[in-house]
């Protein structure tokens, strides 16, 4: 690795601020995720069914 | 045609009338101007460089101000739905009910214009420049900003939404407005240049804004 | 597998939870390639190591741009062919797209700090990607005031459709507007001149960010479908006679 000269911080920052930005989407992506997987479940345990009478998490 | 016709006739003498409300925004332009040196301080040297620009925001804010009723009142009626259900093409129809808005709320912005100038130490060449981009420019915003009115109008929201919406589309006349009248007034460049494509912004919404319009008219209100 | 097979949204969940995997490796590898290329590569004889700053700023740009074209092709469908999962692709990009539009802008101006001396210059690129990040936040403040989803899915097709139209409009007007008040001319990009040793590590950089783009895509309309799903059951339960139980 090449030292950075004298704009070091400038680059750190930029890097650190699209990693920071790109893991908040991640995080939300897979937190939204859980979120919804979770009241689908609690919504058939209630039991409630679709139309089709096929589970809504089913991947057939 | 003659249905065209009645229907810019209709829009207007409902727009002039008690309760129509074609007037307030021509006072709201005034106001906005009048605020300018108060926020500025009463500079004349400064108040004539700025003008042109503090002339076409207010323009712009006033023209899209007005915008948020364009279909609401028509909506809340019911003529939108008897606009809907006719053999006129809807694209037409938009094109009617633009021209009668830019005739009730456009034209007195230019109109008054003039007067505003005087306040703002403008001379009588740059005046009339403004005054002859605002002519060629307010249609632009009528039509761009009439999108935004359907958009509107079919998600039952007004006032804000529609303005944040519809103010980056409005950047280029802004950006050509202000630099034909200000190379009017001032610059060393052309006025012939930024004027011309401001005419051509002004045909390109003429052929973008209906059709968007309509399309939203069409699939937001069935 | 075509595209009115993919309409429905349950073969589409099975075909992201397949896919999905493949696409979180192949981003990850990419990535780390092009990271390490970046970290690796020479400085530029005139900006120094600022240079780096190029290989995360640049696919940004790009992915502003792309996203939204994207978004454009998914109003069509929404519009034209009235394809079931074209709304919820176009609204699971907007988020997105808005984030790499502020990546974009706040690596562009840390960039322009050492270049220029100032955070924020009035330069005709930084302009219209800052005029492009109030659109998508424009299109994210349309969604979020209608609760509707299929209405607002048809007012947000237009809304981008008259974007993708506006866009280069709009960068038209800046680029005039700029050259009109830049006095002196500010340093540009080589464009395509650059050296071999910055456009490889810059080409695979924006490779991995594309396809971080399509995996986080894929992920949102996964997460928008289930939730259309628990809304239309929510919707059924309130409908259906309580029983006492």
């Amino acid at each position: 690795m090449t030292p950075l000269g004298p704009y070091a911080t400038f680059i750190v920052t930029s890097y650190v601020l699209v990693a920071a930005v790109v893991g908040a989407l991640i995080i939300w992506v897979i937190a939204d995720y859980r979120r919804q997987t979770a009241r689908l479940h609690d919504l058939e345990a209630s039991g409630v069914t679709r139309r089709s009478g096929r589970s809504a998490t089913e991947r057939s | 045609m003659t249905a065209l016709a009645a229907l810019i006739r209709r829009d207007v003498r409902v727009a002039l009338r008690v309760g129509g409300g074609a007037l307030i925004g021509v006072l709201f332009f005034l106001t906005v101007v009048v605020l300018m040196p108060f926020a500025v301080g009463p500079d004349l040297a400064l108040l004539k460089k700025l003008g042109p620009a503090i002339l076409w925001l207010g323009a712009l804010l006033a023209s899209l101000l007005t915008l948020d009723r364009l279909f609401m009142a028509d909506l809340e009626d019911g003529s939108l739905d008897l606009i809907l259900m006719s053999r006129t093409p809807l694209e037409l129809a938009c094109v009617a009910k633009a021209l009668a808005h830019w005739l009730v709320a456009g034209l007195p912005l230019i109109v008054a214009t003039p007067a505003l100038g005087l306040l703002l130490n403008l001379d009588g060449a740059a005046t009339g420049a403004v005054a002859l981009t605002l002519l060629a420019g307010t249609p632009a915003l009528t039509f761009t900003g009439m999108i935004g009115a359907a958009l509107a109008v079919t998600l039952r929201r007004g006032g804000l939404l529609l303005a944040v919406l519809v103010l980056p589309l409005s950047i280029p006349v802004l950006i050509f407005g202000v630099a034909a009248s200000q190379a009017a007034a001032t610059g060393p460049l052309s006025f012939g240049t930024p004027f011309s494509i401001l005419c051509a912004l002004s045909l390109a919404s003429l052929v973008i804004g209906p059709f968007a319009a309509a399309a939203s008219l069409r699939q937001g209100l069935d | 597998m075509t595209l009115i097979e993919l309409a429905n949204p349950s073969r589409f969940l099975a075909l992201a939870s397949r896919v999905l995997p493949w696409l979180v490796a192949a981003t990850v590898i990419v990535l780390a390639i092009g990271l390490y290329q970046s970290a690796t590569a020479p400085d530029d004889y005139q900006q120094g190591a600022t240079v780096k700053i190029m290989f995360i700023h640049v696919p940004n740009a790009w992915l502003s741009m792309f996203v939204w074209a994207v978004m454009s092709v998914s109003a069509l469908g929404t519009l034209v062919w009235r394809h079931p999962l074209a709304d919820v692709a176009q609204k699971a990009a907007a988020p997105i797209g808005a984030a790499f539009t502020f990546l974009a802008l706040v690596t562009g101006s840390l960039w322009g700090r050492p270049m220029w001396g100032t955070y924020w210059e009035w330069d005709a690129r930084l302009t219209s990607v800052l005029i492009l990040f109030l659109m998508y936040l424009g299109l994210m403040a349309l969604w979020r005031a209608v609760d509707d989803p299929s209405r607002a899915a048809r007012a947000a097709a237009v809304l981008t459709l008259v974007g993708a139209i506006n866009i280069p409009i709009i960068k038209f007007s800046v680029d005039w507007w700029n050259t009109l008040h830049q006095g002196e001319s500010v340093f540009r990009m080589g464009g395509p001149t650059l050296d071999r040793a910055f456009l490889i590590p810059l080409m695979v950089m924006a490779v991995g960010f594309t396809l971080l783009f399509v995996t986080l895509h894929i992920a949102a309309m996964r997460n928008e479908i289930l939730r259309r799903r628990i809304r239309s059951l929510q919707m059924l339960q309130a409908g259906k006679p309580r029983t006492a139980a």
